[in-house]
This record gives structure tokens, sequence and C-alpha cells, in this order.
């Protein structure tokens, strides 16, 4: 090992703990009772306790005041539904829709993709009083499909956009040519196009599942406690006497796992590189 | 009937118009090149019959059934792509098979039928490879078999060659002709490059500016172009052409040209008194350095291209002409700039008119 890699080494594991420290420690903290948190000095050494966890997993939060239930394990299931499912919503509308914009020139084709990214211009706020009425009305407050709705406001853009990119980047003479081969359009859509843009789609499935999952207002707004998710549902530890900093630990070390996890199963197709080398550059 | 029948085809984009009126026939088992500079409308052209594109006027007939309102994939026609196209996500035996997977083959066929093709063009080792493992001239050759393969009833091959190396480009164009031949295929052949062009066409359809400005054999092309245009595009040196003003005078027509005057062959008649462009070859000009009853020049230099001898001349009021002779003579090691002698084989040159470029 000569100097220039030690000097290497160093800087990278330098950086690497500077990012993933505070993960460390909200790690740290999970493990913590709220008086070993809450010492001055900090201290990494400690008695571990597995008390956060078992509060949030039984949902019985134990303060100096007495028992309070709350409903973290709904709040997780909540977030896995809403962001999943607005994932797949917009998957579903959005591929066919970037490739059509990708592909083919239409009256008022750019307009349309403007307005859809215009979308993630406007403050949430502006939107979400009408749109609470609205949902009163209609009978879509409080419930999944409202929110997953909403939810297209933040995935369907970033899906569009992302994946539009990455089609028009899919030379038209391979599809062409799999169309002179003798297949259809649909064929060449599903079996050429699609193929060819997976790591554009995994892309932008794996960032509009971290951007639902971190969504905060919507659900505020729009859902009381049978629907919200996690970002709302970590209110619940600031309670009457006191934060409880060692649940909230706990809790995002669960809020966490999933985007992770996805994040992992992703990357395989986020590393394949696009064209594979067929077209000579 | 022909086989392939394309008439008055037009394709405009916003003002511009790529192809106009264009119309050809192409028989049965034929290979015509199609022969043209860079922007001239080719790719555009192949898109049209490939059904890429819609035409705004005129129809493509094959085999006795227009086709203009079909999509690609139900017109029998087989491509090779410049850029080869090849499915980067599926094995060069996948790509292969492609064309009969639609036609739902059996298995059994399928493999027969992509081990057979692969075998004559050689790349049956290397079946199993993704494109990106493939070199340069495999890939060709897989593009190539993949339009084959289902023995379509048209291939168009987009300048195939354009990528490969040159010692490919030798090898194909042996081959090419012996593959296309045993896939009894109607070709058409894309090419930027006359020599191709020549080397493989039975006959060669130079499009210029969106119309075939002249479709005739390979040599016809080369020896009695149709226009300037097409004379100075087919040929390496450039064609010489030079504006002249012939004359009747003592019996015969003369003209002068780089400084001197040359006396016209007998059936020349019809250009004297004319505004015309004299064209010549440059192997039709015979240089020497001893002096001879041609024109006084100056010979400016000299370098060698495909075995032959390119010189630059230059006549005595300033004229450039090219002349070439096979390599292997005095002429070999020469440097500088040297007095020479030029004679003109005036039965091969070749006459236009000046104003809109046309053979006369």
């Amino acid at each position: 090992m000569n100097g220039k890699s030690v000097l290497r080494a160093v800087a990278l594991t330098l950086i690497g703990l500077f990012f993933l420290f505070p993960l460390f420690w909200v790690v740290l903290m999970s493990f913590m009772t709220n008086a070993d948190i809450l010492r001055n000095p900090p201290s990494p050494f400690f008695s571990p306790t597995f008390h956060n966890y078992v509060a949030l997993v039984s949902g019985q939060l134990v303060t100096t005041v007495g028992t309070q239930k709350i409903d973290y394990m709904l709040n997780l299931f909540n977030s896995t539904v809403l962001s999943a499912f607005s994932v797949i919503l917009s998957l579903i509308l959005g591929v066919p829709a970037a490739y059509a914009f990708a592909r083919y020139k239409f009256r008022l084709g750019e307009d349309m993709a403007f307005t859809l990214l215009s979308f993630r211009f406007a403050p949430p706020l502006l939107v979400l009083l009408p749109l609470l009425l609205y949902f009163q009305s209609i009978g879509l407050y409080d419930t999944y499909i409202g929110l997953i709705w909403v939810y297209q406001l933040i995935t369907l853009p970033l899906v569009l956009w992302i994946v539009r990119g990455y089609f028009e980047d899919v030379s038209e003479d391979i599809e062409l040519a799999y169309r002179l081969d003798g297949h259809s359009w649909l064929s060449t859509f599903f079996r050429i196009s699609i193929p060819l843009a997976r790591p554009g789609i995994a892309a932008a499935a794996l960032l509009s599942f971290i951007f639902a999952w971190n969504n905060f207002i919507f659900a505020l707004i729009l859902g009381s406690s049978s629907v919200q998710p996690v970002t709302v549902g970590a209110l619940a530890f600031v309670t009457a006497s006191g934060i409880e900093y060692g649940q909230i630990a706990a809790a995002l070390v669960f809020s966490i796992v999933p985007t992770l996890v996805l994040a992992m199963f992703t990357q395989r197709y986020l590393v394949e590189g696009l064209s594979l080398g067929a077209i000579k550059g | 009937m022909a086989f392939l029948e394309i008439t008055g085809l037009s394709k405009s984009f916003k003002q511009h118009e790529v192809i106009r009126d264009l119309s050809v026939a192409i028989e049965k088992g034929e290979f015509l090149v199609i022969f043209g500079p860079s922007g001239c409308g080719k790719t555009v052209l192949l898109r049209l019959i490939a059904g890429m594109m819609q035409p705004d006027a005129g129809d493509i007939v094959i085999d006795g059934r227009s086709v203009v309102d079909l999509n690609p994939e139900n017109r029998d026609i087989g491509m090779a792509f410049q850029n080869y196209a090849l499915y980067p996500h599926m094995t060069a035996y996948e790509n292969i098979a492609s064309p009969l997977r639609s036609r739902h083959v059996p298995e059994a066929e399928v493999g027969t039928r992509v081990h057979d093709t692969a075998r004559m063009l050689r790349i049956d080792h290397v079946l199993d490879h993704l494109p990106k493992a493939l070199s340069q001239g495999q890939k060709q050759r897989t593009a190539l078999a993949r339009s084959l393969v289902g023995r379509p009833s048209v291939v168009l091959l987009d300048d195939p060659l354009r990528n490969v190396d040159a010692k490919i480009r030798y090898e194909m164009r042996f081959e090419l002709p012996r593959v296309l031949r045993r896939y009894e295929a109607t070709v058409i052949y894309v090419t930027q490059d006359y020599k191709e062009a020549m080397a493989l066409g039975d006959r060669v359809a130079v499009l210029v500016d969106g119309a075939f400005r002249q479709v005739a054999h390979p040599h016809e092309v080369y020896d009695a172009p149709g226009t300037t245009r097409i004379a100075r595009l087919f040929g390496d040196p450039p064609i010489n052409l030079v504006p002249v003003q012939p004359v009747t005078a003592a019996g015969g027509v003369e003209m002068n040209v780089a400084g001197g005057t040359v006396r016209l062959p007998a059936d020349s008649a019809a250009v004297a008194g004319r505004d015309c462009t004299f064209g010549i070859r440059s192997e039709d000009i015979w240089v020497s350095l001893e002096p001879t009853e041609g024109l006084p020049v100056t010979l400016e230099a000299i370098t060698p291209v495909n075995n032959r001898l390119v010189m630059l001349l230059r006549g005595d009021e300033g004229t450039e002409l090219f002349a070439s002779c096979p390599q292997g003579s005095a002429l070999d090691h020469l440097r500088g700039r040297h007095k020479a002698w030029a004679t003109m084989d005036l039965a091969r040159a070749h006459f236009f008119d000046h104003g809109d470029g046309v053979r006369i």
C-alpha cells in the first residue's frame, strides 16, 4: 500500500464518518434511555436497552406521567401502503406517458409535460385547504385512495421526467429494427423500450418512493391517525411530559429500513448501463 | 410490373422537401445501390420504405401489394442499420432469432436457421455473446444475419460497412453478394462510397437533393455521368471540370483549356458554340516530363492514392487539373515542381451544359 492509497483510504473514511455519523448516533440513541440521551456531555458509553423498541412494537408509551397508547406500527404500515401504491400507480400512468412524450410530437405535448412538472413548483399548502374541503365533501378525506391520489403530485412528475429522458436515449433504430422483425408496437414497447429504460424506471421508482415516504404535510391535513404515515405519527412522541428522544430514534430506525431495502433491491438496475454498447457512439 | 416499385414519392419536413417525386422500379433479386452525398435524403427514403415514416405523396408497391398503409411489422422487409441497432439486452442468438420469433417458427427450426445463417456469416462461435461483447465486424454481421434470417422479400442495407474497419470492409465486399444471392434477396443498399457502389450494385441510383438523377449500371454512371454533380461525386480523385467554349474551326471543333488549344474528336459538333463544362477523369490525362504535343503544364505536387499516383497540374493561366497513373513509373519518387506536358484522351471526355450541368 503506497502513500497515495493510504491518503485515499483516510479521506474516504473521514467523508464516510462525516455523512454516516448522524445515522450512527440515531442508532445509538435508539438503544438509550432518555436520561442517557440528555446527559451532558454526551457519551457513546451506556447500558443499552430495548425499551424503546418494545414500546413501539407494543404500542405502549410509558412516560413519567403515565402510559400513552401510540400507533406507530400502524403508521409504518400506512407509510408502506401509501408510498408503494403511489409509486405503482405513478409507474402505470407515468411510464407510458413518458414514452409518448419522448417519442411523439403532439399538440400541447410540451405544455402538458411542463404542467405536470410545475406541480412540483407550487407549495403544497397552496392547494391543501381547497383540497381538504373537496375531499371532505366527496368522501376522500381520511382514505388511502385519497392520499394516494394526492401523492401523485409528488411521484408522477418525477417518474414522468426521469423516465422520459431514458426513453429519449433509447435508439429509435432499435425499436424500428424490432418492428421490422415482425413484432407489434405493443410488443416492441414491452420487450425493447421498457427493458432498455429500466435503469431510469428503477431510479424514478426509488426516488419517488423516498419522496412519498418523507411527505408530511399532505397526510397531516388530509387524513386522521388511521391513515397517517410515520412522518406524521412521530409527532406523538412529543408528549406532555417531554420529548421521547429514544422512541423517536427507534422510530427513525424503523422508518429507514423499507427505503434501505428498496434501494438495495433497485441498485442492481440503477448501475446497469443503459445502452450496453449495442449502438456505436 | 417490377417487384418493388416506388412511384412519385415525396416527403417534406416543415418547408423542407427531402424527397421529391422519386420513382424507381427494382426487379426481383436485383441489387440496387443508392448512392448519394450525406444529407441527400437516403435515410429518409429508407425510413419511408421501412414504414417508419409516412410519405406525403406517392406509392410503394412490393410484389404487387401497396405497403404505404402497412405498419413496419407487416411489410416483410429486413433491414440492417448503419449503427447495427442490435438489442443490447439479448444475445447474438436471440438478436438473429427475433424475426423468426415473431412468426412463431417452431423452436427446433429457429435453432437450425439461426445457426445456418450465423455459420454463413462466420459468427456461429459468438452466438451466446451479448452485443457489447462483439467486435464491430461481428456486430455488423449479426445485424446482417438478423435482416436475412426471416427471408424477407426486400432487404434494406443502410450503409452497413460504414463503421467497420478497412479489412472487414474489403472482406464483406466479396462476401455480401454471395450471401445475398443465397437468400435470393431483393436488395436496396445505401452507401456514400462510390467504390462500394461500383463493386456491389447491379444498378446504381444516384440520389441528389431528394430525387434519383441517374439510375444505371455502375460503369455507366462512372463513364457517362448524367450531370456535373454526379460526375463530381463519383470518382476519387474527383473529376476535372473546367468551363470551356468550344468553337468550330478549320473543319473541326476546338477549345481552349488550361492555357492551350485542343482539337476535339470528329463527333463533337453538338458542343460547338455552347457554354460548356468540360469534364475529364484523372486517369484520362497522361503526363510526360519530356516535351510532347500535349499541353505544357506545371506539375505542382504528386501523392499516391490507392495504388495510383495522383498529380496536381497547373495550366499556364492557372487552371488546376488532377491526373493519375499507375505506380511503378519514373514519377514514383519525384518531388517538387516540374515542367510537364499533359495529353488528354478526349474520346473519354465529358461535356455538360454550363447552365444546368446536364450531360450533352
